[in-house]
């Protein structure tokens, strides 16, 4: 199958007072085309970072140290930015927590859709509020014709955050690219949500990169899952594999630690003992051994690679036994 | 002859209305619940649906336009400046942010120590003890004391809200959101603290939450609210595998399970985005795929059903199981 992206070797480092550190660490995937994939992981793991360099919106004093991001054919960190900015909302879109952040607080949010209409074609104002219209109807938006007069302070979250999508995919992208979007809305709300971007990305053949912490939402939306820890990809794989049989100690141990509706209310809750490394308190090794339960010296030793094992990938050393062991049990 | 006290606090019939520019809002609209000694109700609901105001009210830092508030005996509204100020020794909070709560120029020790301060408890060295006894039964240690808020993750933060929530041995503790802004594997940690020292201790909880499985792990008893009106209350039991109120229905089927095989169960059906209906009976009448086409939904107004001793909700026509 065609990739819609390919990330290979990304790092990048941000400055501390031990100098500057690694914060997303050799971080190699791909997206192939019309495929949605989750990326999970709890808050400082890099997810953000990670999609922002897809943007090139990676800013001083966070800087890329090395790898190769290819957009279709194109690998994007090398070319300059006048020749990228014609990719941003054409080839590549995404969408934030907060809808505000893409949006301007006192312009009517019909301007600025027509605005990003015209940004991406050539119709002229007209034309293109006409398809502004269909854009918000397509969302979702009731009354799409009265709507696109508003102002974003008159809309609540939900309806901003689908006016957002709107925009993103006003220009046609290929790749979405979603960071924690509906983290802010109530479930109801965020259930549309996400149940629209599944339903424009199967007639539009998107491709979908699912950032969130929220692994019901990863399981529930996504094709794919990588796990992220401490800037790491630790396991790569189906969601069937990762959800029904991760053979990754930290995706395991995350997974336990969920409090879902499901759950034995009658034990406590395995919790991972411990907290992730500070920023410039890397362990040396697997980033995950310190709070490893399964850890033996050689863990502190060597990085173990993200290989395949079981038909996914994983970057732990004991992964291929411990598969088994859990098998057994 | 005196009954034996089951409650330990009682909210009566509370309303609280709030006029803003674009008119007005029942925060709380004839609301009235009560926390039974030793147990945990959880009070959930979508953002703006009056959780915080609730527990503003129980706790004396809002004053309802009407209804009354009971907590250990004595009625909220009746009590002098001091009896008020014991009162607030007995019903502790703690909040969603973890850094916010707390003061970012004091260390951890000055923090914890705050309420035996206000209250003139012990001497500087019985308080210093004091606060380590807290430290530990929260998990942190000694070398904690000297940091300050910023110096601490996250989840130490709460940890040290929580120590100082305790810090004056309460009956009751009102947490509203205290996990929400916590990850995956350090909220699991905090909740398993919560109901180690509730047990120890014999809390109360009043626990508000968005969080619906997080509800479901925390509570004994469950109240959904809807845009200020309790639409659903009863025990674990009766509210996630008996849920009577179609909202109920709404939000547990729109939670995402980490598990791919759960087959989504039908969702809140009203797909398109309603309008808030605010001259309907029934608030929920816009979202609700029974209640668009019925007349009494729109124009009855709603009386609660008491379906069993601990069940009870608010609507005309709830979901049949069976
Ligand atoms: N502008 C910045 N300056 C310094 N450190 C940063 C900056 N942005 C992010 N970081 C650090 O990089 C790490 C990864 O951040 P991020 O990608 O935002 O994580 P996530 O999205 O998974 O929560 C974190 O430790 C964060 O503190
Ligand atoms: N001080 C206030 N002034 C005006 N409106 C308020 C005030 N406090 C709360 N409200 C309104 O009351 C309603 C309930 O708010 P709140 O209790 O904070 O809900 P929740 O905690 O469930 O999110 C909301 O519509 C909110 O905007
Ligand atoms: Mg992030
Ligand atoms: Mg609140």
């Amino acid at each position: 199958m065609k990739n819609a992206l390919v990330v290979n070797n990304l790092s990048l480092s941000v400055p501390s007072a031990k100098g500057r550190v690694t914060v997303v660490d050799d971080v190699s995937f791909d997206i192939p085309a019309g495929k949605k994939i989750g990326l999970v992981g709890e808050s400082g793991s890099g997810k953000s970072l990670t999609a922002y360099s897809l943007m090139r919106l990676i800013k001083d004093p966070v800087q890329i140290d090395k790898g190769e991001i290819f957009l279709g054919e194109k690998e994007i960190l090398g070319m300059s930015m006048k020749d990228f900015r014609h990719m941003r909302g054409n080839d590549i879109s995404m969408i934030y927590q907060d809808p505000m952040s893409a949006l301007n607080p006192i312009m009517r949010i019909g301007a600025q859709i027509i605005e990003s209409i015209r940004l991406h074609s050539d119709l002229d104002h007209g034309q293109a509020r006409r398809l502004a219209i269909e854009h918000l109807a397509s969302v979702g938006i009731p009354e799409p014709d009265r709507r696109i007069d508003s102002y974003p302070f008159e809309m609540s979250g939900g309806m901003l955050q689908r006016v957002v999508i709107a925009i993103a995919l006003s220009g046609e992208p290929k790749v979405l690219i979603a960071d924690e979007a509906t983290t802010a809305l109530d479930v109801t709300t965020q259930d549309r949500v996400l149940t629209l971007i599944d339903k424009l990305a199967a007639e539009r053949g998107l491709s979908v990169l699912l950032i969130t912490h929220d692994l019901g939402v990863a399981a529930q939306f996504s094709d794919d899952i990588m796990v992220m820890y401490a800037g790491k990809l630790v396991e790569k794989g189906s969601v069937n594999q990762i959800f029904s049989h991760p053979v990754h100690p930290y995706t395991k141990a995350l997974l336990d630690s969920r409090c879902d509706y499901t759950i034995d209310v009658t034990k406590p809750i395995n919790s991972i003992a411990g907290q992730p490394p500070r920023l410039d308190n890397r362990p040396d090794g697997c980033v995950f051994s310190p709070r490893c339960e399964h850890v033996q010296p050689r863990c502190r030793e060597g990085v173990p690679p993200l290989i395949s094992v079981q038909d996914r990938l994983a970057a732990c050393f004991r992964a291929e036994e411990l598969f088994h062991v859990e098998m057994v049990k | 002859m005196r009954t034996q006290v089951t409650s330990v606090a009682t909210v009566m019939g509370v309303s609280r209305i709030f006029k803003g520019k674009t008119g007005v809002v029942h925060a709380l609209d004839n609301v009235s619940f009560d926390l039974k000694p030793g147990r945990t109700l959880a009070l959930v609901g979508e953002s703006g649906s009056g959780k915080t105001t609730a527990a503003r009210v129980l706790l004396g830092l809002d004053t309802p336009n009407s209804g009354s508030i009971e907590i250990l005996g004595r009625t909220l509204g009746l009590l002098k400046h001091e009896e008020l100020r014991l009162l607030r020794r007995e019903i502790q909070v703690v909040q969603q942010d973890p850094f916010s709560q707390l003061n970012r120029r004091h260390s951890v020790e000055r923090i914890i120590s705050g309420p035996l301060l206000a209250f003139n408890i012990g001497d500087k060295e019985s308080r210093r003890d004091q606060v380590v006894e807290l430290l530990k039964s929260v998990g942190l240690e000694k070398e904690h004391l000297r940091r300050r808020p910023h110096e601490l993750s996250g989840g130490q933060c709460q940890r040290v809200a929580i120590a100082r929530a305790l810090a004056l041995d309460p009956k009751i503790v009102v947490l509203d959101e205290a996990v929400s802004a916590l990850d995956v594997s350090v909220r699991a940690q905090v909740l398993n603290l919560l109901r180690r020292i509730q047990e120890e201790r014999g809390l109360t909880y009043l626990f508000i939450t968005h969080d619906l499985g997080v509800a479901h792990y925390m509570a004994d008893e469950i109240a959904v609210m809807f845009r200020g009106r309790i639409v659903e209350r009863g025990n674990r039991d009766d509210v996630f595998n008996n849920s009577r109120h179609h909202y109920t229905v709404g939000l547990l089927s729109s939670v995402p399970l980490a598990t791919p095989s759960a087959t989504k169960r039908s969702r809140e059906q009203v797909q398109a985005l309603p309008s808030p209906g605010v001259d309907d009976a029934c608030l929920y009448r816009s979202r609700c795929a029974l209640g668009l086409g019925r007349e009494d939904c729109k124009s009855t107004p709603l009386k609660i059903t008491q379906g069993s001793e601990t069940h009870s909700w608010l609507c005309h026509s709830p979901v049949e199981h069976g």
